[in-house]
């Protein structure tokens, strides 16, 4: 049975489709926003530190369940097992109400201006499929003001001076420094390195009606228990439903974009909370489901124009899959580092994004969020017995005198990481499941060992008299900093999405989230997400003529 | 029926005897010494009940493992003195077939003894008050009645 039709349906209530719920419904189109997942409110917030969606060790918080939602990953020798959410390698992102927004360690980044044109400016390592962005940091600048200033964004960094000219600067000043910062300032700044505050989508006075972080050791994995992080499910999803021409539908499983004979989307297939298969008809389908997610529904919405699934005609769909390779390093200090303030991270450079010769590229490099004690065991130096005395002692001796400082290394893209459709394993509902497979580019690795040796000079300055480095992981990467599975480009050919994030193949169909990324920044990716969304929407909103587009 | 034995006491997967060595082996994971260890922080409580939630696939390898364990000790592994459960555990972190099952034990050991004590473990908080880090669950440099209207 097919409900009333209306303009737009959105799919997945993240950080990309939050503000498209948003953009549209406050210009006038209807819109049916689909989540998968529900919607927690900070009076939810479980203080849990070994079940949240930074530590999954007794599960997530924000979802998936465990479940009825498997993956298959496979490895670098071909073996393949089933995965689960909370396990290791599933590359999960959060499934509710404001998606990786709603727990995120919310770091606010405009990616480099290099960023936006890596290929131009280092040419393809051999086996990286790296290409330019079609569009540029200026194209993307007031979009990023939007999110900045609607979502709310606290920081300074006007002693940045590595970052792209901004227009405005950012509308809440940084939260007061902690002593892992003040320590590590002077020592950049002895070192001729330029710290700056870290811009956080997190309030750091009253904005937006909200209060500002009371600065609680609770933050990334959790949901703010004072409401002070800044998602789309405490802004821009509250002012779409306000209009009341938005409406939110939890627990909503899309199945598959529906098309007519010509190949036309025509509205999505999804099964509502009670496991009902549903028919929501509409004249525009966003797709905002993450890298991962999005590409598996595009790939499940096959047609007789498209049996490798839509917008699948050249085999884009799924690929380039990265994230970020996280390295850094972690030193001890004989002084008492550990002050309880969170969420920890504060200080951060953007020396070494740029111009490290031999390095295509690089990453921003940042004091790490506050670490609970179970989060600690992963922190202490190779060589500590793992049990015994000699542990206890470790962690007693380590917990408070350390300082770890770490960065999202820009990933080469890689045509082999990928995700496709198994095509035996289905979840809960019946749908096909992805199915992982690749690997890191070394010179990726490269880049990331030598981030970390940054980070161990920048330490060993600051006065430790230890230190440790977190090297590159192998395998595939993708995470909550997931992207390039949809890439944009101005070719069909070897794209998915024009530069408004609208398939080539199917004009009234667009992707709105990090699936789009090209690459992937040497940054955290979310303000890139929802500044491209603000793009994507304003074209949809300029163009868009009754139940079509002006050509 | 395996519900009805008589030695399954408090528990809800281990058996008396299982959780009596698993203790042992978990005080020599994290042993007490000026600080409580894992026998007073309650971590085997922690581990029996993840294995009868979210760690049902490691119930086998804790049957298995703790017999194993109790097969190599030659009797039952708390009768041994510390050094000797010491030793055995050592041979254990090195042998091919319980090398896996001890690994398990000291990443749960873990959980239970550092993590919240909502899942059974970390007693009273103590690794926290051990590490001296302040109990409340959430302490801030302020507090706001939410009650009250802000600023946009």
């Amino acid at each position: 049975m097919s409900l009333k039709k209306v303009d737009a349906v959105v799919v997945g209530a993240g950080a990309g489709g939050g503000i498209v719920a948003k953009e549209l419904a406050t210009n006038g189109l209807s819109v049916v926003l689909l989540e998968r997942g529900k919607w927690h409110t900070p009076a939810d917030c479980r203080k849990d530190d070994l079940r949240n969606q930074r530590t999954t060790i007794l599960g997530n918080n924000t979802g998936p369940e465990d479940e009825g939602n498997p993956r298959v990953l496979v490895d670098q020798q071909g073996r393949e097992r089933i995965v689960l959410p909370s396990q290791g390698g599933y590359n999960n992102n959060a499934a509710c109400v404001g998606g990786g927004t709603a727990t995120y360690g919310a770091m606010a980044w405009r990616f480099h201006p290099k960023d936006f044109r890596m290929r131009s400016e280092y040419g393809a390592p051999e086996g990286s499929t790296l290409e330019d962005w079609p569009i540029s940091y200026d194209d993307l600048e007031p979009y990023y003001e939007k999110a900045e200033w609607e979502i709310g964004v606290s920081g300074d960094d006007s002693t940045n001076p590595f970052k792209g000219p901004r227009k405005k600067p950012l509308p809440m000043p940084p939260l007061p420094p902690t002593r892992e910062e003040t320590i590590l300032r002077a020592a950049a700044l002895r070192m001729g390195l330029h710290p700056f505050h870290i811009p956080m989508l997190r309030n750091s006075v009253p904005y937006g009606g909200r209060p500002p972080c009371m600065r609680c050791r609770w933050c990334v994995g959790f949901l703010c228990e004072v409401n002070a992080k800044c998602g789309t499910q405490n802004t821009v999803i509250p002012v779409a439903l306000a209009t009341r021409l938005c409406e939110l539908r939890t627990q909503c499983m899309v199945k598959e974009i529906l098309l007519d004979s010509r190949g036309r989307a025509t509205g999505v297939a999804y099964f509502d909370q009670s496991g009902r298969l549903q028919e929501q008809p509409a004249d525009l389908v966003v797709v905002s489901g993450a890298a991962t997610e999005s590409a598996r529904l595009l790939l499940n919405s096959k047609h007789r124009l498209f049996p490798n699934g839509l917008g699948n005609r050249y085999d884009w769909v799924g690929r380039n899959l990265q994230g970020h390779t996280y390295t850094g390093a972690i030193g001890y200090f004989e002084q008492e580092t550990y002050d309880d303030l969170g969420p920890g991270a504060g200080i951060a450079i953007c020396d070494f994004n740029h111009g490290n010769p031999g390095l295509r590229g690089g990453a921003m490099l940042a004091n790490e969020f506050i670490r609970l004690p179970i989060q600690f065991l992963n922190f202490l130096p190779p060589g500590t017995p793992r049990w015994g005395k000699a542990h206890k002692d470790a962690m007693r001796k380590y917990y408070k005198h350390t300082i770890a400082v770490q960065g999202p290394t820009q990933e080469m893209p890689v045509w082999e990481s990928r995700v496709q459709l198994d095509p035996k394993v289905k979840d809960r509902w019946g749908i096909p499941v992805l199915r992982m497979s690749g690997y890191r580019h070394p010179h990726t690795l490269e880049i990331g060992n030598a981030m970390a040796e940054k980070a161990a000079a920048w330490l060993k300055e600051a006065g430790a008299v230890e230190v440790w480095l977190k090297r590159a992981g192998q395998g595939l990467s993708g995470g909550q900093h997931q992207a390039g599975t949809c890439r944009m480009g101005n070719d069909p050919k070897t794209s998915v999405v024009n530069k408004y994030c609208q398939v080539h193949d199917v004009d009234n169909v667009f992707v709105v989230d990090g699936s789009v990324h090209v690459t992937n920044g040497g940054f955290n990716p979310v303000l890139t997400i929802m500044a491209n969304a603000y793009r994507a929407s304003e074209y949809i909103v300029k163009t868009w003529k009754g139940t079509k587009f002006r050509s | 029926m395996a519900g009805c034995r008589a030695s399954r006491g408090s528990w809800r997967f281990l058996t008396e005897e299982e959780a009596s060595s698993l203790n042992a082996i978990c005080e020599q994971i994290i042993p007490a010494d000026e600080d409580p260890g894992a026998a007073w922080a309650g971590v085997v409580r922690y581990i029996d009940r993840q294995l009868a939630g979210h760690f049902q696939e490691h119930q086998k390898a804790y049957r298995q493992g703790i017999a194993a364990i109790n097969r190599l000790a030659g009797r039952r592994f708390e009768e041994l003195d510390a050094a000797q459960q010491q030793a055995l555990l050592k041979k254990a972190e090195k042998d091919k077939q319980l090398a896996p099952f001890f690994n398990l034990v000291i990443a749960h050991a873990m959980q239970g003894f550092y993590g919240s004590p909502r899942h059974g473990g970390n007693r009273d908080w103590i690794s926290w008050r051990m590490l001296k880090i302040p109990i409340s669950p959430c302490r801030g440099r302020d507090h706001y009645d939410l009650t009250k209207g802000v600023k946009a």
